[in-house]
């Protein structure tokens, strides 16, 4: 579905990307690890067109996406929700899914979204006029997941949707996540913490310093010694 | 007493002429956190265009008022495309410094093409005056105070409730975040030009029509004016930039009315000293606040 070839990003000086190539099959999860630094944001961004790549290729459904308008990227079914949430603090929790589904012009289509968001997160149907700002921390990422589900992506790029949430919160985020690909979003999940992200996974890769270093199914990848030293504290 | 209260019938009418170009000023900087120095310049050509569109093609005011509208919000998203939209990533000083060029650029082009002359404003409206417990209030007064308010509604309507305007509120707050939704932020962008400076132009003919007198380099002092009107209320944000827009009118109206008008201009300049010196976030402005 989505294939990345030799892609390298600068941000100034900085060799950001080296000839990263990655790949990700319809229907999967595909967590991207790493430390911080490693580029994993950046892998993400250049995917939705925020950061442009030196060179290299990003290919959706076959066709290259490399040099798309971000809303472009949005409109051939790629979906970011980025990292730190970035909810629209000044607006409604409703408006902030209705923006979500922007570009759609199914109605029926996106009132019926509206009610799958509001059952994976029954949250936020309760603060649905709520302003986004006044959310806690968890809500913020929910909301943040429910507006990119939203926009009815085929491919979901999550970024760090662990971020500083309570250990309950992040099983409950990992376990809607799994749903989310059930129903039909093929995924590609950055997170820092790699336990839950290989538990859920189908395949991974590890990046340090803007390279792939490893990659292959997430439960092979759990077994390496490699990965348990650096990531899983043992 | 009376006289006090004559002031401010005469100062609402000014101050929301203010209004009106406080809130492109204020529109421009929510989404692009530039002051378009050239905004004064784009409510002068809004007078020029009702001036020809009046005198020349004898239409009358309404549809004099739209055409002024639409020509200084093809202007305002021309120099947005031309000028600043290349300067979208460069140093925020850039920018800055080529608003005021193109601000001198539209002043002297004007001047160059139509002398520095003032032209008279043909009477558009009707010279009624009502006189009500010892006050007057001309008719005119009451059009450009009402027509201000109807297009503050419907700007108000258009940010608060329509798509376009969620999707302005969401560039203004996170451009990437917007961006993200698929929202197309060149077009917000142009979109938010345009309508501040459509409320710019409208605010030339009404100018016009008030004092009877447009030129070239009108729009200079009602620009800075408006300015300090939107940093009063709070830099980008829309309804501080009418309450903004009213207190400097009703201010500046009751410093020519008691002390001299003389100070008239000064009073502007003083507003704003205190206003930066007090709470520089303006009347309306609060400290953002980030949420981890």
């Amino acid at each position: 579905m989505l294939q990345i070839e030799g892609l390298n990003v600068y941000y100034g000086g900085i060799h950001a990307l080296k000839d990263l190539s990655l790949e990700v099959e319809q229907g999967e999860i595909v967590s991207l690890i790493g430390a911080n630094g490693a580029g994993k944001s950046t892998t993400l961004n250049t995917i939705s067109g925020l950061v442009r790549a030196k060179n290299g290729k990003i290919l959706f459904k076959g066709q290259s996406i490399t040099s798309m308008p971000v809303h472009d990227v949005v409109k051939a079914g790629i979906v970011q929700v980025p990292e730190g949430r970035r909810v629209f603090a000044n607006l409604t929790v409703r408006d902030n899914l209705e923006l979500g589904a922007y570009l759609r012009r199914d109605k029926a289509a996106v009132a019926a979204d509206m009610r799958k968001v509001f059952r994976l997160f029954p949250r936020l149907e309760e603060r649905q006029s709520q302003l986004a700002g006044t959310l806690s921390g968890g809500e913020q990422q929910m909301l943040a997941i429910g507006r990119g589900l939203m926009a009815a992506p085929q491919l979901l790029l999550l970024d760090e949707p662990s971020m500083g949430l309570a250990p309950m919160l992040v099983r409950e985020i990992f376990r809607i996540i799994q749903e989310i690909n059930k129903m039909g979003a093929t995924i590609l999940l950055v997170e820092q913490n790699a336990h839950m992200a290989l538990a859920i996974a189908h395949r991974a890769y590890v990046l340090e310093t803007g390279r792939v270093v490893l990659s292959g199914p997430a439960k092979q990848v759990l077994e390496m010694d490699e990965v348990k030293k650096a990531y899983l504290g043992g | 007493m009376n006289e006090f209260l004559q002031q401010v019938i005469n100062g609402l009418s000014l101050g929301s002429v203010y209004a009106l170009i406080a809130l492109g000023y204020t529109m421009v900087y929510g989404i692009v956190r530039l002051i378009n120095f050239a905004h004064g310049d784009i409510y002068m050509i809004g007078a020029f265009i009702g001036f020809f569109t009046t005198r020349v093609l004898h239409l009358s005011f309404i549809p004099a008022l739209i055409l002024s509208m639409a020509c200084a919000s093809l202007l305002g998203v021309i120099i947005e495309r031309l000028a600043y939209k290349p300067l979208r990533h460069a140093p925020r000083i850039a920018i800055l410094i080529t608003a005021i060029g193109v601000s001198f650029l539209i002043e002297y082009s004007m001047i160059w093409a139509f002398s520095p002359q003032p032209r008279a404003y043909p009477d558009l409206l009707a010279n009624y005056q009502l006189q009500l417990a010892g006050l007057i209030i001309t008719a005119q007064q009451l059009f450009i105070l009402g027509i201000a308010i109807i297009l503050m509604l419907g700007l108000h309507f258009l940010v608060q409730k329509t798509k376009s305007g969620k999707a302005m509120r969401a560039v203004s707050y996170d451009m990437d975040a917007a961006a993200l939704m698929g929202i197309n932020v060149n077009s917000v962008i142009s979109f938010t030009f345009a309508i501040g400076s459509a409320l710019a132009g409208a605010a030339g003919l009404l100018v016009g029509v008030y004092y009877n007198r447009i030129d070239p380099l009108m729009g200079i002092m009602p620009g800075l004016k408006a300015f300090v009107a939107a940093v009063l209320g709070g830099i980008g944000i829309i309804p501080g930039a009418m309450v903004g827009g009213i207190i400097m009118g009703v201010a500046e109206s009751l410093v020519s009315g008691f002390l001299s008008s003389t100070y008239r201009d000064a009073v502007a300049f003083a507003i704003l000293i205190i206003i930066l010196l007090v709470k520089p976030t303006g009347l309306l402005g609060k400290r953002s606040v980030e949420k981890v």
